[in-house]
């Protein structure tokens, strides 16, 4: 038996340790790992856990990342609970085995501490890891800072683990930002934790050989495409189950998540969509201003995947202008956020005034005044009833102004 | 089922059914034969890993499967490390009671082409191997990327014509020699590596017996002759299997512990490696006066590669 460990009411941890503890409460089964900045102090503290006793699973520290995945999985598949971490060039080598997870319906955790992907080499938080895992089909859910990192990760569990959804789950946090970056974290007590996700159940598990199981076999034009589908349609209905489990959640620890997390949208005029730890400066920024009587807002995808199509679309119907921030490089398109949001309010009759900006590439920091600006522009935006600059921007890019895309709307 | 002598083959090659024969791999396909002998000398329950090749593509094709155990393809490199994930997650379960039956005898087998072993999985088998999970790694060398048609790979012999390392006007096929993956993995350590052939299938069978009985990472390489891609009669296949053991082409022996080198197979009367070549449409242009040479460069590779191997044998180290 593992043993327990006490902890404060109040812990610092960063988001690091965070996750964690989080997998260390989950008393996971195997973890299968490779280190890779800034996601390595998750596995190293996993080794201290297993070195003092705090955790009886296996720890098995592979060769590389798309190891540990090709681990994770025939773990999975071998009938217990399963988790990893990694980051970046780690998250990129581990793609196939992504897709292979998933379309196994394995439910494997996997915390993505988010880091830029070379080339340039770049140790710093951006997203482009996390939107290239967009299409491998797994539940990705996205934390702001270290106690979200702590919470969604013990809801990861019991999200993937659902009998409804049989799923795997990806848990976001910045880089640096977040996941080294001390904070008061409320953890809760290991029994309780561990109450909270439950006992792994089983489900066509290689390890019962009173039923023989085949994992991974081939479907071609004739059953592929009826396969992927149903893939989907999992992903798609993982929604209730999600939001039975932040509904949980709530319910034992006070703290509220959900698919979409909307700060001061009630009236909002003005607002921003982003992801990650730019959330909260984002939400910062917008206090200040309702200080100065512009009535900003902000929205944020807590599930990147499922995207709550829905539930952006129902978050912004009001707003008269809105900024969609993506921290990825377009890379020949616009960003990616922008291009999701925007499809989700063109269902809709009433359609905001929508612009794209890119920042914090490469862990650029993103600052509250650069927060501020960005609201102060979709306010021009609003009162002019057209867009006042190009539709897409590069925030805080040094040189010249970039911009490639017009728009012919309202001007 | 239960298997009870490994003397009758008649008797052997039934005794377990876990490997259904219907599938759609060619007729005349040593990989079944080898596959079948390793489920067959065993009554231990098995989970089987296998990467993508002909193998994993002839025997899971939805909704059918001809594997009536425990078994899973990820991709084509990752086999073994499926099995290690899967071997780690019953040691874990075991150790905290979760098992349905914790009694029950259970075996990890990766099963992988040459493509998969010698080259894109090479990392992946190392790793497993240098981790040491209890677990036998079976390759199935045919010597080429059969799959997808017969390209090259570091286990194709040179003077085979490949379709990435043709024969030609000017080229006599593979240029470089085949990566010796026996010696390569007894380097690792391993306790147990072998080198064996379904012809000299009681051989096969008690190889494979002692890697699963073996605590930690074996590591087999069976010659699996290839009708399609050797260009042979699908009738001829231990046939040319005969002709690869008695030219010591592919010598028959096992290392114990990264040193103890024993040969298993000694032909009586060795044949030269003309005959072998001949019965192969994939070395049909090295007997074409100019390639004379090439014959000749294997008939001392063979020579070299025998004498060492009992030198070693004598030598005990
Ligand atoms: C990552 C990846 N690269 C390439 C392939 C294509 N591919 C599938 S099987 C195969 C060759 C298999 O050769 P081998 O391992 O020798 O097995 P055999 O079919 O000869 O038994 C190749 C190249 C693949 N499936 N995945
Ligand atoms: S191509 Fe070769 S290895 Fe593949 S199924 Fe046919 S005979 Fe067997
Ligand atoms: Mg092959």
């Amino acid at each position: 038996m593992a043993e327990k460990m006490e902890l404060n009411d109040i812990e610092v941890w960063d988001g690091n340790y965070a996750a964690s503890q989080a997998l260390r409460q989950a008393q996971v089964d195997v973890v299968s790992a490779y280190p890779i900045t800034p996601s390595t102090p998750i596995v190293e503290s996993y080794g201290a856990y297993v070195a003092n006793g705090y955790v009886d699973g296996e720890f098995v520290m592979v060769e590389s990342e798309h190891a540990a995945m090709s681990g994770c999985i025939g773990a999975a598949a071998a009938g217990g609970r399963v988790a990893t971490a990694t980051s970046s060039q780690g998250f990129m080598l581990m793609i196939e085995v992504l897709y292979q997870a998933s379309g196994m319906r394995l439910p494997i955790v996997l915390t993505v501490v988010n880091r830029a992907v070379a080339s340039p080499l770049n140790v710093r938080g951006d997203h482009g890891d996390m939107y290239a895992g967009r299409d491998s089909g797994w539940v990705q859910i996205d934390a702001f800072n270290a106690q979200e990192a702590y919470d969604l990760t013990l809801c990861a569990f019991k999200i993937g683990e659902d009998m409804d959804v049989r799923l795997p789950v990806m848990v976001h946090q910045d880089g640096f930002v977040t996941s080294h970056t001390a904070q008061n974290v409320k953890p809760l007590q290991d029994d309780v934790a561990y109450n909270f996700i439950g006992k792994y159940q089983p489900y066509e598990e290689m390890l019962d050989f009173t039923k023989a199981v085949t994992y991974g076999a081939q479907t071609e034009e004739d059953w592929h495409y009826e396969h992927k589908a149903k893939q989907h349609k999992a992903l798609m209905d993982s929604r209730d189950v999600i939001d039975r489990v932040f509904a949980e959640y709530k319910e034992l620890t006070g703290r509220e998540y959900n698919r979409v997390e909307k700060y001061f949208m009630d009236d909002a005029e003005v607002a921003i969509v982003a992801l990650g730890s730019a959330v909260e400066t984002a939400r910062y920024a917008a206090e200040e201003l309702r200080a100065e009587g512009i009535k900003a807002g902000v929205v944020a995808p807590r599930c990147f995947r499922p995207f709550a199509f829905d539930g952006i679309r129902e978050a912004l119907e009001n707003v008269k202008a809105v900024s969609a921030l993506d921290r990825s490089c377009p890379m020949g398109a616009m960003g990616t956020l922008f291009n999701e949001v925007s499809a989700a309010l063109y269902t809709n009759d009433k359609r905001p005034i929508i612009s794209n900006y890119i920042y914090g590439l490469g862990g650029r920091d993103f600052s509250v005044a650069e927060a501020k600006r960005i609201f102060k522009e979709q306010k021009a935006h609003a009162d002019a009833g057209h867009l006042t600059t190009p539709i897409q921007q590069f925030s805080g890019l040094r040189g010249p102004k970039l911009g490639f895309f017009e728009t012919k709307r309202g001007n | 089922m239960a298997i009870t002598s490994i003397k009758n083959l008649k008797e052997f090659s039934t005794a377990n059914e876990r490997f259904e024969g219907a599938h759609l791999l060619c007729p005349g396909c040593a990989h079944s034969m080898i596959v079948r002998e390793l489920m067959n000398c065993t009554d231990d329950n098995l989970v089987i890993a296998s990467n993508t090749g002909c193998l994993e593509v002839s025997t899971a094709v939805y909704p059918y499967t001809s594997w009536d155990t425990s078994w899973i393809h990820i991709g084509f490199e990752n086999a073994a490390t499926a099995a290690s994930g899967a071997e780690a997650m019953y040691k874990a379960r075991k150790r905290k009671g979760t098992l349905k039956d914790p009694d029950a005898p259970v075996k990890f087998v990766a099963f992988g082409g040459d493509g998969s072993t010698y080259d894109i999985g090479f990392q992946w088998l190392s790793g497993a191997v240098e981790r040491g999970h209890d677990f036998t790694y079976i390759c199935l060398d045919n010597e080429n990327y059969a799959n997808t048609g017969g390209q090259r790979s570091s286990a194709s012999p040179i003077g085979a014509n490949t379709t990435t390392a043709q024969a030609g006007r000017f080229s006599y096929g593979k240029k470089e020699k085949k990566k010796d993956m026996v010696a390569i993995m007894a380097a690792h350590g391993a306790p147990y590596v072998a080198q064996l052939a379904p012809n000299k299938w009681k051989i096969m069978a008690k190889g494979f017996q002692k890697a699963l009985e073996t605590e930690g990472p074996c590591f087999i390489n069976t010659v699996s002759a290839c009708t399609t891609e050797w260009k042979f009669d699908p009738k001829d296949t231990i046939h040319v299997t005969d002709l690869a053991t008695d030219t010591l082409m592919f010598p028959i022996y096992e290392i114990i512990d990264g040193h103890e080198l024993n040969i298993l197979y000694r032909p009586k009367n060795i044949i030269p490696v003309e005959e072998y070549l001949a019965s192969q449409g994939r070395y049909k242009h090295l007997f074409k006066p100019e390639n004379k040479h090439v014959i000749e460069r294997i008939q001392k590779d063979i020579d070299a590669k025998w004498e060492y191997l009992q030198r070693r044998e004598e030598a005990r180290v």
